[in-house]
């Protein structure tokens, strides 16, 4: 048990795809000028990561070790279309807002870089274990970033007004380079981090 | 005149990395030298074009076949798209690899080791996926694949030359590394915003 917990923390703060080891950034920058949007992103990404990893976990003795990126692609591209259908046809607002970032799950760095580097050797629980932990890390930095953006850029924090009505919105914070403005930010919390947990520091120095 | 529009919408109003968040891995990744960035920006272009020029008649005349799809539904297999799209970058970069290592060694040398990183580069599928999204003909889409290219090409070298520059400038120590880069991307980007209404 206490093992798992281990798998499952790491990535939150240690290993957190998006803060340290800064890959996946495409659909964390752009879709995340409102909280659904975050929610929803981080979602299907928890959804897609989680059924890769254990269906390449349970298959990975059968996987021949030459052929397994292609195989890897499909299985990742089969989840990512499943995603895709469903958001299209049961939250189709959402599904237009992020528009081309739900299919482009399929070349999110995280998931084959996980299925690569932790799928395709451990055992199925595991691996459904580790997909969860990356998913939530990977969900709470979204949804953070997107409450700083939606709260300065348009006042509201997921569609609830909670700025006084005198509030001016800052614009800057919805557009594109406020997204990379909030993400620098975000990482400049990289080195707080460090300092709180110093073991965290190195283990993500190993992982790199 | 409409080719022109949709050059200048792909490569600077809409430009990939800055207006759009495509290609961001690549884009901190390689953007530390600019003959490096150059190289880079080469090989995706290169590869989007190709891309687009082999997923644009397989979408139109495979997956989603209109003469087909009168006939049944059966042969609408457009849901396909991820999947049939991804597999043909992947083996279209493979393909490269192999035809340059083989003929044009010296082209190889330069430009081989980004070859794999595109593979997973999101600005080439999104191109991909704009094409059909945006309902091009074969005209347009290679049109709009090689203004994407060169706008992430452009934003690369952009942020290669201010990398250089930041190297020797005093920061705040809270924002030096990693994060001062998002925050010259930021201010890079707000320059582009200038832009935006530049082409109705």
């Amino acid at each position: 048990m206490k093992r798992l917990w281990k798998i499952f923390s790491r990535g939150i703060i240690v290993e957190n795809p998006l803060l340290m080891l800064m890959i996946g950034l495409c659909s964390a920058l752009a879709v995340t000028t409102s909280v659904q949007n975050g929610i929803g992103m981080g979602a299907a990404m928890t959804f897609v990561i989680f059924f890769a990893e254990v269906v390449i976990s349970l298959f990975r003795k059968l996987i021949p070790n030459s052929a397994r990126i292609p195989i890897f692609i499909i299985v990742i591209a089969a989840f990512t279309t499943m995603v895709d259908l469903v958001m299209k046809a049961y939250t189709p607002d959402l599904s237009k807002a992020m528009g081309v970032f739900i299919p482009l799950i399929v070349v999110n760095c995280i998931i084959m870089g996980r299925v690569e580097a932790f799928a395709s050797k451990e055992k199925p629980l595991d691996a459904a274990v580790d997909a969860l932990g990356m998913g939530v890390g990977y969900t709470w930095v979204l949804v953070g970033i997107s409450a700083f953006r939606e709260l300065l850029g348009n006042g509201t924090l997921a569609g609830i007004q909670i700025m006084p009505d005198t509030y001016v919105n800052i614009l800057f914070f919805t557009l594109p380079p406020g997204g990379f403005l909030v993400f620098g930010l975000f990482i400049s919390l990289n080195f707080w981090l460090k300092k709180v947990f110093p073991a965290a520091a190195d283990a993500a120095k190993e992982a790199a | 005149m409409n080719l022109v529009k949709i050059f200048l919408q792909a490569a600077i109003v809409d430009n990939a990395i800055l207006m759009r968040f495509l290609a961001l891995c690549a884009f901190i990744g390689m953007s530390n030298d600019v003959s490096k960035s150059i190289g880079m920006g080469g090989a995706v272009t290169f590869v989007t074009v190709l891309a687009s020029a082999v997923t644009w008649p397989l979408y139109h005349y495979v997956l989603a076949n209109p003469k087909l799809m009168a006939i049944s539904p059966i042969f609408d297999l457009s849901f396909l798209q991820i999947l049939v799209f991804i597999l043909v970058i992947a083996a279209l970069v493979q393909l490269v690899e192999f035809f340059l290592k083989k003929n044009v060694p010296s082209l190889y040398a330069a430009m081989g080791i980004y070859l794999p990183l595109i593979t997973t580069n999101c600005a080439i599928l999104a191109v991909t996926f704009d094409n059909i999204t945006k309902k091009y003909n074969l005209a347009e889409s290679l049109v709009y694949s090689v203004g994407a290219s060169v706008g992430f090409t452009l934003s690369l070298v952009l942020l290669a030359g201010i990398r250089d520059r930041m190297k020797t400038a005093n920061l705040p120590a809270f924002i030096k590394g990693t994060p001062s880069l998002f925050v010259a991307t930021s201010l890079l980007a707000v320059a582009f915003m200038g832009f935006s209404g530049l082409i109705k």
